[in-house]
């Protein structure tokens, strides 16, 4: 009996040490400081736009003086709200204290997560595309796929970059304090800054961000709308904007967001998806060549992703340079060469190893993620928190990023499509994969392209952290020939073509003024 | 030279750890109201394969051309102690192996979880041809592997660490047996590949919250000595978690039900009670989130004393 009661006891003791224990998870940003810039970066207003001819394209009025009964009322307004905040408005003064480009470069990863899974078959064994005419019918738009996600980030950052350098342009025009610098009796909810409040950095974003959202996520904008009115409340509410800082932020957010919608309806990303009749070209045309076309290793099979996404205008060159950037030819489909680094694919997943599954997992950024885009934009988001840059500097830096990972998209795009190459799959059935096979051609490796972009521009934002990514980014490269996706010339062409996009992102950089 | 009627059978927890994949394989012992005598050591090996076409996505049954038959098989070490007649410990291990006869999806094998289980039966009661017993049960089971736990299908286990209390009534009338269980399991949260991910909103973060889980089983037939015989109906709840969306992929979180069907039949040698042989299938009924499984699985189980000097009972199992 006492055994028994040992036994029990080990057992009662064990579950309640387990059943203790909280299983709340908190994410890596979720509980970060509060943005504290080190620099205000007070002469960003000079800094080369994107779109934008001049930082004052749009106009804003001058604002009320701070000894008006405009602006007092106004200060009262923040006074009576501040007497009884409630928890539910702390937790998102604690969100969004974070800053604002940093929280919506996650709603965007978000919403491409969400919208990043490929549309199921009909009956007929055909696949329905996503209509941006009829979002919400099934299936929704976008389908948010690597293409379309680097593009979405490229455009939502470099309009957030014109934006806000537009609006340190008024800041530093208008100079007019924040509300907690004008009455003594707000209280600052967040760290003081002597940046000039009118208009507000937080409202540009949210503003320019809505803007663009309607556009690229159509079924999101009531959600994104929400996002915006608390983002708003929180600024007044912690005392570092009136509503007039707000209200005028918001109106050349979206002013300037117009600019760039304009540009996307018109740089051919529309027409990305093409038609039976090109689908069936790049295949004929490809054969004519005497070179096996690529075919979809899906069942039924699908149409390949944006086959004339290479076509899209970028936005760091010209369409001449992305022909000029285009990879040169893979060996011949009946090459030995060919068939040696289809076999060298082969040979890597025979007996993966829990590392190299490992390695797989982590970059592996398919289905229902926010794509290699979205994780190099979680990289540098968590490396741009420990730099404390002004709002306008992340947004510089987050736009340089993104325009070379839409760009990047575009060239590695063109070349999968110029060259039509199979997958070591298709060429060899027995080459099962460590992750999902993507549903366009081999040749050549969009994952090497995006990250060596990225790891480029970002080692040149961050010397300090050059070789980790020049490591992170060689590591995503191989996890796609050791996952048997990609031949090793695939990921090593790409890697080169990653390269020389994201050093048309580090030309830009040097000269747009902020180094 | 033992006139022992062995009636046990040992098998482990391997529903409890990865339902998705092999959702037909339930424990037995852990889940019966047999016993092992004092001193009495039963183990053996299970094997089991499991196979399904159909698949419920969210709700919605659906096949995925892409994947074909998935299936899995396992190969399951088990063992039963009597530390007294009426307080046994079970231990169990599988091996697993996973594959999907279409699309180019690479299959997996590996160690799964170990699993450790304390049956009591504090009470129990006997008038005539009647008998009724109650049991608690106390389990736990962890990974022996840092096996990829989001690969779904075909992962191997869905890696969490869980913690299984249950509550268990046994009647018996002559041969006849009904037993009736309910479970509830903790499940500790587990740790993927990615460093971020998306179930209903995006998750900045590598841990994945694990809903804890409850079982019910009913279970009747004829309890001989040298046959028992028993039909199964099981049901297993996520208590939370998320549907797959329209044709993305499973996650280990997804809110896992599924009620099955089954019969177990266990014979035990005459001539040689220290060995007996098992054999049972299984065919899932509804479910949400999980294949629609078949199963099947065979077994042979040998029974040692541990203990020479303990006086022998006439039966090496109590119930």
């Amino acid at each position: 009996m006492k055994r028994l009661h040992l036994f029990i006891f080990l057992l009662i003791l064990f579950a309640g040490i387990l059943a203790s224990c909280s299983k709340d998870i908190v994410g890596r940003t979720e509980n970060i400081a509060a943005l504290n810039p080190a620099d205000v970066d007070i002469d960003a207003g000079t800094w080369k736009t994107v779109l934008l001819g001049r930082p004052d394209t749009f106009a804003i009025n001058a604002p009320a003086l701070t000894n008006s009964p405009a602006y007092i009322a106004e200060l009262n307004e923040i006074k009576g709200l501040q007497q009884n905040i409630s928890g539910e408005q702390k937790n998102l003064i604690n969100y969004w204290k974070a800053g604002a480009v940093l929280r919506w470069n996650e709603i965007m990863r978000e919403l491409v997560a969400r919208h990043n899974i490929p549309p199921y078959q009909n009956s007929d064994g055909t696949y329905p595309p996503p209509n941006a005419n009829n979002p919400f019918a099934y299936p929704e738009f976008p389908f948010s796929n690597p293409p379309y996600a680097a593009r979405a980030y490229a455009y939502i950052s470099a309009a957030q970059y014109d934006a806000l350098v537009a609006a340190w342009h008024y800041k530093k025009l208008y100079n007019r304090a924040a509300p907690y610098a004008i009455d003594s009796s707000i209280k600052a909810l967040i760290p003081k800054t002597a940046l000039p409040a009118y208009p507000s950095e937080d409202a540009v974003v949210a503003g320019v961000t809505a803007e663009m959202m309607k556009l690229l996520f159509p079924t999101e904008i009531a959600f994104i709308q929400q996002k915006l009115e608390e983002e708003e409340e929180y600024r007044i509410l912690s005392g570092a904007n009136v509503r007039s800082d707000i209200t005028a932020g918001e109106t050349l957010g979206r002013q300037v967001a117009a600019v760039f919608v304009a540009r996307a309806r018109t740089d051919r990303a529309g027409a990305a998806g093409g038609s039976p009749q090109v689908w069936s070209d790049l295949a004929t045309n490809t054969s004519a060549l005497g070179q096996i076309p690529w075919i979809s290793l899906e069942w039924p099979k699908r149409p390949p992703m944006l086959p004339l996404f290479g076509k899209v205008k970028p936005f760091l060159f010209d369409s001449l340079t992305v022909i000029a950037l285009r990879s040169g030819p893979p060996p011949s489909t009946s090459s030995n060469d060919f068939n040696q680094e289809n076999q060298a694919a082969y040979a890597q997943i025979k007996n993966p190893t829990r590392e190299q599954n490992r390695i797989v997992q982590f970059w592996a950024d398919g289905v229902g993620t926010s794509t290699p885009s979205g994780h190099w934009n979680a990289i540098a988001a968590e490396d741009f928190i420990k730099q404390n840059y002004s709002e306008v500097r992340w947004a510089r830096n987050m736009a340089l990023l993104n325009m070379g990972q839409m760009d990047a998209a575009i060239v590695c795009w063109n070349t999968k499509f110029y060259y039509f190459n199979p997958r070591p799959s298709q060429i060899i059935p027995e080459v099962k994969t460590l992750t999902g096979v993507p549903n366009f051609p081999s040749y050549i490796s969009g994952h090497s392209t995006f990250s060596e972009s990225a790891a480029t521009i970002l080692g040149h934002i961050i010397p300090a952290n050059a070789s980790k990514y020049e490591e992170m980014s060689a590591e995503a490269g191989k996890s796609r020939f050791i996952s048997g996706i990609h031949t090793k010339i695939d990921c090593d062409e790409g890697f080169k073509a990653g390269r020389s996009v994201g050093n048309y992102a580090v030309q830009r950089a040097i000269t747009d003024g902020a180094e | 030279m033992h006139k022992r009627k062995i009636y046990n059978l040992k098998r482990g927890s391997l529903l409890i750890l990865s339902i998705f994949i092999f959702n037909c394989v339930y424990a037995q012992t852990e889940l019966d109201a047999i016993m092992m005598n004092k001193n009495q050591f039963c183990n053996g090996f299970m094997y089991n394969y499991s196979s399904w076409d159909y698949y419920w996505e969210g709700t919605m049954k659906r096949n995925n051309q892409n994947l074909g038959t998935v299936s899995t098989q396992s190969i399951m070490y088990g063992g039963n102690y009597g530390i007294t007649g009426k307080l046994n410990v079970m231990i169990g291990a599988p091996y697993v192996w996973t594959k999907s006869s279409a699309g180019t999806l690479h299959q997996s094998k590996g160690l799964q979880d170990v699993s450790l289980f304390v049956k009591w039966k504090p009470f129990s009661y006997s008038l005539g041809k009647n008998k009724i017993g109650v049991y608690l049960v106390g389990g736990f089971s962890t990974p022996l592997t840092n096996y990829q736990i989001d690969y779904l299908p075909l992962t191997v286990g869905l890696g969490s660490t869980n913690v299984i209390g249950r509550g268990m009534v046994d009647f018996q009338h002559g041969r006849f047996s009904i037993t009736a269980s309910a479970s509830y399991v903790r499940r500790s949260n587990v740790k993927i590949d990615r460093n971020a991910y998306y179930d209903t909103r995006l998750h900045i973060t590598n841990e994945v919250k694990m809903p804890d889980a409850a079982q019910y089983q009913l279970r009747t037939g004829y309890r001989g000595k040298y046959i028992i015989a028993e039909a199964l109906l099981t049901n297993w709840t996520t208590l939370g978690g998320f549907d797959i969306t329209r044709n993305n992929m499973p996650f280990p979180s997804n809110r896992m039900n599924m009620t099955t069907v089954g019969a177990n039949i266990k014979y035990t040698l005459k001539q040689y009670t220290h060995l007996s042989f098992l054999a049972g299938a299984n065919y899932t009924l509804a479910g949400r989130n999980v294949g629609q499984a078949s199963a099947f699985n065979v077994g042979a189980f040998y029974v040692l004393y541990v203990k020479k000097s303990t006086k022998q009972n006439f039966r090496n199992q109590t119930n």
